[in-house]
């Protein structure tokens, strides 16, 4: 009997909820550490972050207009769904250099990451906004409403915890995103974008694109319509390159100390509220009778 | 409408409504013919040698000069503050820090009268907002923020927030004292330090501020206040051994300070320019409406970063609206700012007049009709006319840029969902005003507004306690209340 041929997967971008291959046609390769050829993997261009800039902006008014609580369902159906293809993202990270233990301990992270702020979607909320005592005749109140569109470089040292960790925050607080994988590790970031797919979270709120950081980086932080962008590597040159291009259109920059995503310290509602607009509104109070609740 | 009888009545303002002239004193203005940088508890002499004028924009004549503060004051005046941090601010306890704010706020009540007259006779705005506003709400903005002082860990739970260290402040010409207050007031309560410059227009309030300081006995070098122009800041904004830099003024500069900071690991806040949108609904109760539009634009002559510079209104409301509108400004009293009758006063500067007279220009050329109240402005010294623009397209400058005057760009709308496409389609985002009776509607409204403060049947409206800044670009990072605190701590 002839051995079976193995199908090899083609790894693919996913942008506004499809799969296309970059538009430039380009790949690179994706090496193992010890040098062996994983995958071929999409060379995203700047018209590929331009595409998935307008994906995410498409993207961003419905979701942020929908529920809290459907959000938190939406996250934690993502949690389901990457449960049941824990085995598949655990055979990548060994492939791309993981042991199995720190493999395994990776994914459960990750799925309990996103359950995590899964529960955090419709109650930060509560923890950031305020009722402002003022002192004229006025109810004021402050309260959270996301930046917008996000880009995002994943953390470059991880596959698949560090881009959940920097995505959960992001979306569970209603903004859209355009992440660029790890650079290196991109396997579980494609496989990831198929469960996102599977997952109830409409098209375009999650894109990820797969390519270099040196060439993709000064596109993600000049784009205009993006309001927000995340970075969180020590690299002092590429954080001034962000910090300036970001200056372009007051863009807000997120940037963090290079982090293991792995600990558990590492989560928290503060990284939902880095990526949130505080809106004050104002409206009379009428007091004209001037009748007093004496009860 | 058969039968119903066309009202033509109007109002009349003729010379019969001329008020007598309630001129403010000067009398209680200390003026100094000179002032020196505040650097380290003391006024010193500048070691450029240079100063410059500071003069009253309703009359042209010179206040006092003020010391214009090169890279080597600078780099005083951050050391002293740095200084100050490390061996004094840092580890006095955060209850004695709540006092000495406490008494700068106290002091600024006592001396509140001077306060208001030299703010209207250095800026040009009339006396009734400096007197009823710009002062009394300095000192709210430091009496609040003295009681967080101690109370820092309950503003963020489970965090240990700690001060940043040495803020760089640079704040523009428009509430001179008032952004002293805002930036101050909370860069203190958090335990840094400060070096701050106020606009080369207005400096005088932030010098009387400064004697406050030394008054009140803060430690030297706590508060450094050095005056001087763009240099100036930009030699603050590029200092290595600072740690923040808070900036209000405009989008331009707030850009070129964003770009500058990028190689460092400066914490940045920016309050910028704005456009925002003012709309009426059909529904509105219009009077009060219109009263909120014009607070809205002409308040302090329209120098109001979160001004009301553009007016939308319901079509079916567009007639009444309009008259009413120009009507109301028929009566604005325009003038002397240190008469206490005065609605609109001076514009700040020559320099700000030439561009509130270029942006009218423009607005004309691209086929807007004016109309100006047709009052009569002082010969001498700085004034427009109030200003309204009807037949205004999107896409006009007028309706589009920060003109930072008594400007109002009038558009109108039918539904909704086109007013809210047309309000949020610029690049700025910082506030909105909505008028109208239906509650459902105004949270429709103020939730789709995209701008950091929204005004629901009012407008123009602080409070030390309520958080401002912007969307998009016209910056990030707030000030005011709980949220303002976050601007000034490592959390």
């Amino acid at each position: 009997m002839s051995k079976r041929i193995e199908v090899l997967k083609t790894y693919k971008i996913y942008i506004g909820g499809q799969f296309p291959r970059t538009e430039s046609g380009r790949t690179y390769i994706a090496y193992s550490p010890k040098g062996e050829q994983l995958a071929n993997v999409c060379l995203s261009s700047r018209k590929d972050v331009r595409d998935a800039v307008g994906s995410a902006r498409s993207a961003f008014g419905g979701w942020s207009a929908r529920a809290a609580f459907n959000r938190g369902q939406i996250l934690y159906r993502i949690a389901e769904m990457l449960e049941g293809r824990k085995a598949q993202f655990i055979d990548e990270l060994v492939k791309q250099g993981s042991s199995k233990a720190s493999a395994e301990t990776e994914v459960n992270r990750s799925i309990d990451r996103l359950i995590y702020y899964s529960g955090w979607c419709d109650k930060y909320q509560q923890i950031f906004s305020s009722v402002n005592p003022v002192a004229s005749s006025h109810f004021n109140f402050s309260a959270l409403e996301p930046m917008g569109v996000v880009t995002i470089v994943a953390p470059q040292n991880t596959s698949l915890i560090g881009l959940v960790s920097v995505m959960a925050p992001v979306i569970a607080g209603g903004n859209s995103c355009v992440i660029l994988a790890s650079e290196n590790k991109p396997l579980c970031a494609v496989t990831f974008a198929e469960v996102l797919n599977s997952s109830d979270l409409p098209g375009g709120v999650v894109n990820i694109l797969t390519g270099k950081v040196a060439e993709l980086l000064p596109f993600l932080a000049d784009h205009m319509d993006v309001n927000a962008i995340f970075y969180g590597e020590n690299d002092a040159a590429n954080k001034k390159l962000i910090r300036e291009k970001a200056s372009l259109n007051v863009k807000r920059t997120v940037i963090y100390e290079s982090k293991n995503w792995v600990e558990e310290k590492n989560e928290s509602p503060y990284f939902i509220n880095d990526f949130q607009e505080v809106k004050t509104t104002w409206h009379p109070i009428e007091n004209i009778g001037g009748a007093k609740a004496g009860y | 409408m058969a039968g119903v009888k066309k009202n033509n009545l109007r109002l009349k303002f003729d010379s019969s409504r001329n008020l007598a002239p309630a001129p403010e004193s000067k009398s209680i203005a200390n003026i100094a013919d000179r002032y020196d940088l505040f650097i380290n508890g003391k006024f010193e002499k500048p070691s450029s040698k240079k100063y410059f004028d500071t003069i009253n924009p309703a009359t042209e004549e010179k206040l006092s000069s003020v010391a214009e503060a090169n890279n080597a004051d600078v780099n005083k005046a951050v050391s002293a503050a740095r200084t100050a941090y490390e061996k004094v601010w840092k580890k006095t306890s955060a209850k004695e820090r709540a006092k000495y704010i406490y008494r700068i706020a106290r002091m600024i009540q006592e001396r509140a009268r001077e306060l208001a007259v030299i703010e209207t006779l250095d800026g040009g705005k009339p006396i009734r907002e400096s007197r009823d506003f710009d002062v009394p709400t300095a000192a709210n903005h430091f009496f609040y923020y003295a009681g967080w002082a101690d109370k820092l860990e309950y503003a963020f739970p489970n965090k240990n927030p700690q001060p940043l260290g040495v803020a760089g402040q640079i704040i523009p010409w428009n509430f001179p004292l008032l952004m002293a207050a805002w930036k101050i007031a909370p860069a203190l309560a958090t335990g840094n330090t400060v070096v701050l410059k106020p606009a080369e227009t207005t400096p005088l309030t932030a010098l009387k501020l400064a004697e406050i300081i030394q008054e009140a006995d803060l430690p030297p070098g706590v508060v450094n206040i050095i005056t001087g122009a763009g240099a100036t800041g930009a030699a603050i904004v590029n200092h290595p051994d600072i740690n923040k830099i808070a900036f209000t003024g405009s989008t331009d500069v707030g850009k070129i300070i964003q770009r500058a900071v990028a190689g460092s690991d400066k914490k940045v806040t920016l309050e910028l320019g704005g456009k925002a949108a003012n709309i009426i609904f059909d529904d509105a109760p219009l009077d009060q409406a219109v009263e909120g539009v014009i607070n809205g634009i002409f308040f302090n002559q329209g120098h109001v970063c979160c001004a009301g510079s553009r007016l939308f209104v319901q079509e079916s409301v567009y007639k009444i609206v309009l008259q009413k509108l120009k009507d109301r400004m028929e009566s604005l009293i325009v003038g002397n700012p240190m008469d206490k009758n005065t609605d609109v006063g001076a514009i700040n500067s020559r320099q700000q007049l030439e561009v509130i007279h270029k942006y009218l220009k423009i607005g004309q050329q691209e086929g807007a009709e004016m109309f100006q109240s047709s009052c009569a402005i002082p010969k001498k010294g700085f004034y427009c006319r109030p200003t309204i623009f009807t037949n205004v397209a999107q896409s006009n400058r007028i309706a589009q840029e920060e003109i930072f005057g008594p400007v109002l760009a009038i558009q109108t709308f039918r539904t909704e969902d086109e007013v809210i496409e047309k309000a949020n389609n610029t690049p700025f985002g910082l506030s909105a005003g909505v008028w109208t009776d239906k509650g459902s509607k105004i949270f429709n409204m103020t939730s789709k507004l995209r701008a950091g403060v929204i005004w629901a049947n009012t407008y123009n409206k602080f409070d030390p306690v309520s958080p401002f800044g912007g969307y998009k670009e016209s910056g990030f990072g707030r000030e005011g209340g709980l949220h303002g605190l976050g601007a000034y701590l490592k959390v």
